[in-house]
């Protein structure tokens, strides 16, 4: 009796093993022997190489943390720590080296006839206001920024740390509240000398004639010669991009990303650097590179010989009282005999 | 000396965000700001992985690099730190940052940018160890009580590491090799220059 309950013990006991098998296997059928979880997960390095960046989505409300790397950060400290001191070493210093060269052999453009005594009024008070006020704060700006750029390295160990840190932020808050001044400046600027500064075609005979640096007399030039347009063009075009990328950096995250920020600092940079280059020569040539320059925009007028010998075809409109903006005709604008 | 990392396994991180909370909590960080913070990658999506991410502490660090005022300093611990007293908060190191770490409260002109602020490895700043001054400024300085950042030490699945660089990738290694996948150390080539082989 025992061996019979027994053999019906394991014929059960097969039987319920079959059944369990036969329910299982078809769902083990449908599982690969090793689940790999990974096979579908995202790679970092593939990331990289795709995007540039490794961006995904956060629970914080600040959505720009949602990027999670980005690597092109080294791309703009190989530009920050390199590129920019060297461009803006080469354009400065090498500007000077040009200028104390130029003045060693040419010295100060004098008034050749000499000073007639008669003033003629060149700039106005609201004119000379609007260049002053710009002029400061470019150089201010100048200053503080090259100060962000080379001051780690030229000052810092001069002064120490503190007190580079204190001048540092000064420094931060004259750039920042000086650009609107300057935005204005430029502005201004740009409309009220317009006029003046529209290329016609005395400036291709004046740059034919290299301006007159070489030759005994200056070409003959309207209120602002070939070279006077040139600074003109190159400060609005100039101060624009400035203005605009520093507001880019200013304010930051308004339409840009990290990327765009970097690209804003480049920009800004670079041109900074040229356009203190260009000043720097603008300076020199208002100042002790031409006699009887200086007073245009300080007293706002200037030596009757002067006009004759620098902006001639002005000076003729100013005296026969023509619209100082308007221009006339080249030949006709030849001196009558 | 150590030189201290962290590692996040984002096979295990599984976006609970405790390593934000209890960041933001020991260091009492300023309203708005983050030192640390959960991202994730292909959300919903097969293969969906989620990363902490906060500073690295990197080999030449880039903000170190392009700082205007050589505000920071790598510790003997390698842990890259800076003085608030010196940061003019100008967004240089922020331009730089392969990871989004530096953050700036909103406190200065046209509400930008204040004195810059990120994660400190739980080891505070210059100033003296363990004092009100240090905890102000930086927050929680536990390395000096012999205590890891407590982000890592909170970690519910043990994702998120922080320790001596050879200790938590042998770890990462070992883990790799038993359960025979790992989608490898997030941000460790981008700050290291070298990243763990499995």
């Amino acid at each position: 009796m025992a061996m019979v309950c027994a053999r019906i013990r394991l014929i059960v006991a097969a039987i319920a093993l079959l059944v369990v098998a036969a329910a299982v296997a078809p769902l083990a059928a449908q599982q690969p022997n090793s689940v790999d979880p990974n096979a579908s997960a995202v790679q970092e390095q593939q990331l990289l190489q795709e995007f540039k960046r490794v961006q995904g989505l956060g629970t914080i409300p600040d959505t720009k943390s949602y990027v999670i790397e980005q690597p092109q950060g080294r791309a703009w400290r190989q530009y920050r720590e390199g590129t920019l001191p060297l461009i803006g070493t080469i354009a400065m210093l090498g500007m000077i080296v040009l200028l104390a060269i130029f003045f060693m052999v040419r010295g100060m453009v004098r008034i050749r006839s000499g000073r007639s005594g008669v003033n003629i009024m060149r700039f106005n008070a609201f004119e000379r206001f609007v260049h002053w006020m710009t002029a400061t704060c470019f150089i201010l700006m100048a200053l503080t920024g090259l100060n962000i750029t080379f001051g780690r390295v030229a000052l810092l160990p001069l002064i120490g740390p503190s007190a580079f840190s204190s001048w540092s932020l000064a420094a931060k808050y004259i750039h920042n509240f000086l650009s609107f001044p300057f935005t204005l400046g430029i502005i201004l600027i740009f409309f009220m000398w317009i006029g003046g500064n529209l290329p016609d075609r005395a400036d291709l005979n004046w740059l034919a004639k290299g301006g007159g640096i070489l030759g005994k007399s200056e070409p003959p030039a309207y209120r602002f010669n070939a070279g006077q347009k040139g600074i003109y063009w190159i400060v609005v075009l100039a101060g624009t991009a400035v203005a605009v990328t520093g507001y880019l950096l200013m304010f930051p995250f308004y339409g840009t990303t990290i990327a765009g920020m970097q690209l804003a600092q480049m920009i800004h940079g670079t041109v900074a650097v040229l356009f203190i280059a260009v000043m720097i020569a603008h300076v020199y040539i208002g100042t002790i590179g031409m006699e009887g320059a200086f007073e245009a925009m300080g007293t706002g007028t200037v030596d009757l010989n002067w006009a004759k010998e620098h902006h001639s075809l002005w000076l003729e409109e100013q005296q026969t009282g023509a619209d100082a903006g308007g221009r006339h005709p080249y030949a006709a604008a030849t001196p009558a005999e | 000396m150590a030189r201290m990392k962290f590692l996040c396994d984002a096979d295990r991180c599984i976006e609970c965000n405790a390593c934000v909370t209890a960041c933001k909590n020991e260091n009492e960080v300023p309203w708005g700001i983050n030192r640390r913070r959960v991202v994730t990658l292909n959300d919903g999506k097969p293969g969906e992985r989620s990363v902490s991410m906060a500073c690295m502490h990197c080999t030449d660090a880039p903000c170190a690099a392009v700082c205007p005022v050589n505000c920071f300093y790598t510790t003997a611990d390698a842990v890259v730190l800076h003085s608030k007293d010196l940061c003019i908060g100008c967004g240089y190191c922020f331009y730089a940052c392969p990871f989004g770490a530096p953050q700036y409260p909103r406190v200065g002109n046209f509400g930008s940018r204040g004195k810059m602020d990120k994660c400190t490895y739980c080891t505070g700043g210059p100033e003296p160890d363990n004092t009100a001054v240090q905890y102000a400024k930086y927050g929680a300085d536990r390395l000096s009580q012999g205590k890891l950042p407590l982000c890592a030490e909170m970690c519910s699945t043990k994702s998120l590491l922080a320790g001596d660089s050879d200790i938590i990738a042998q770890i990462y290694k070992d883990r790799v090799a038993k359960r025979g996948y790992g989608s490898g150390a997030w941000g460790w080539q981008t700050a290291y220059r070298e990243t763990i082989a499995t």
